[in-house]
């Protein structure tokens, strides 16, 4: 039969959900980093959002659910890989992530080039229920590692924000 | 043991300690968002441990993995600074205590990120993310307690003054340190003291608070020769998975 090619994978790849977030898939998050197909398996390399990220191999068995399959019937094994360098950052998230997180409730990260909010100066953040910028920031920690708390003094909601790093 | 092996081991066994120690507030937080931060920043130790742990391994080619190391090894075999295994103690204790941690894992780490040791060098950009947060928010709890009432400033003078004679072991220079700076996979830990000094004396300022005179220095860790609250934290760590070895979540 003929082999998919890595981009093909990689659409396959956007059927994983993130397990926290699963609004958004696993390439999406910018999670996924290399995938490289070969006569005998197909290597995929992922990075960790954080280091303790307890998502890491939930994410590493859905990836193999979802491709052993497909890779069987070219006869290849699926090999997930975590690597750390180059140090995951939320730049990497696709510009439709943003927009998906926000529609969630999610406020999300501005761009790195923005320090503030790893300096605990809160930026500016958009509350994503009802827009209002009047915001303010609970604790730098929120529901996961990746996000911080907030809350909206417009509509007094409560709302994780995805720390910029 | 190598000099790599040993140095690695104690990068790990430092977050491996601090985290398992964090990881006792779940629950216990005095409001929830602390409780979360606390416990979130428990969850980037085990992670950073993971990770240097995971290659003191391949160092030693004895086919032992991160969990062989944090749950088969014994009290005298880990290599964490005796700060580390300081008891959690009241709230202000445990943000004193990872404050004085944070304060030297930012230089440590971006130091490491220069490392010529590509893996090393990885990992250490990786955790300079995360400490710098950490150190953002115990240092934030320092000056709010240090410059808070009277009954905060004196709780928190009082931990600070109770873990100051245990910082020494973060900067001991021994052969392992000066191998790492010799071949430039690593830093001699005793260059990192003037910028963890600076990272004090600039909370200090802010806090309104003092350091005390000059205290002996308890010594130890890096040797292997710990408090006996290590042996208690030790049990509640390891008594799982060697009362059940082989073991699957």
């Amino acid at each position: 039969m003929v082999k998919r090619t890595a981009d093909q994978w990689w659409r396959l790849l956007q059927s994983v959900p993130d397990p926290e977030i699963p609004v958004l898939n696993v390439v999406e998050m910018g999670i996924v980093r290399e995938v490289i197909p070969d006569q005998s398996r197909v290597l995929i390399k992922i990075t960790p959002t954080y280091m303790g990220c307890p998502a890491m191999d939930a994410i590493s068995d859905d990836i193999q659910e979802k491709l052993r399959e497909p890779a069987q019937q070219e006869g290849l094994s699926v090999d997930v890989e975590l690597v750390y360098a180059p140090a995951w950052t939320t730049d990497w998230l696709t510009e439709g992530a943003q927009q998906k997180l926000e529609d969630y409730g999610i406020a999300p990260p501005g761009k790195t080039a923005d320090k503030r909010t790893l300096q605990g100066e809160a930026p500016m953040v958009r509350c994503p229920r009802c827009k209002a910028s009047n915001t303010e920031m609970v604790s730098l920690f929120g529901s996961t590692a990746c996000k911080a708390h907030y809350r909206c003094n417009a509509c007094s909601e409560p709302f994780d924000h995805f720390k910029c790093i | 043991m190598s000099p790599r092996f040993e140095y690695l081991l104690r990068l790990g066994d430092d977050a491996l300690i601090l985290g398992q120690q964090l990881g006792f507030w779940t629950g216990h937080g005095p409001v929830l968002e602390e409780d979360i931060a606390l416990t979130n920043i428990g969850l980037d130790q085990i992670g950073q441990s993971r990770a240097w742990l995971s290659m003191a391994g391949k160092e030693e080619g004895q086919g032992r993995d991160e969990d062989r190391l944090a749950f088969h090894r014994d009290q005298h075999e880990f290599r964490n600074a005796l700060l580390t295994e300081r008891p959690n103690g009241h709230f202000g204790d445990t943000i004193a205590r990872q404050f004085l941690f944070d304060a030297y894992a930012v230089p440590l780490h971006d130091a490491l990120s220069r490392s010529r040791d590509p893996e090393i060098a990885a990992i250490a950009k990786k955790c300079a993310k995360e400490s710098a947060y950490h150190l953002k928010h115990s240092r934030g709890w320092m000056v709010r307690l240090g410059d808070g009432t009277e009954e905060s400033h004196g709780k928190i003078q009082q931990s600070l003054n109770g873990l100051l004679p245990y910082v020494g072991d973060l900067f001991v220079s021994d052969a392992s340190s000066q191998t790492a700076q010799e071949e430039g996979w690593g830093v001699d830990l005793a260059t990192l003291r003037p910028q963890w000094e600076s990272n004090l004396e600039s909370a200090l300022t802010e806090s309104g608070l003092e350091r005390p005179k000059a205290t002996p220095e308890q010594l130890g860790g890096r040797l292997g020769r710990h408090t006996e609250q290590l042996s208690f934290l030790l049990a509640e760590m390891q008594v799982l998975p060697r009362t059940h070895p082989e073991a699957k979540w």
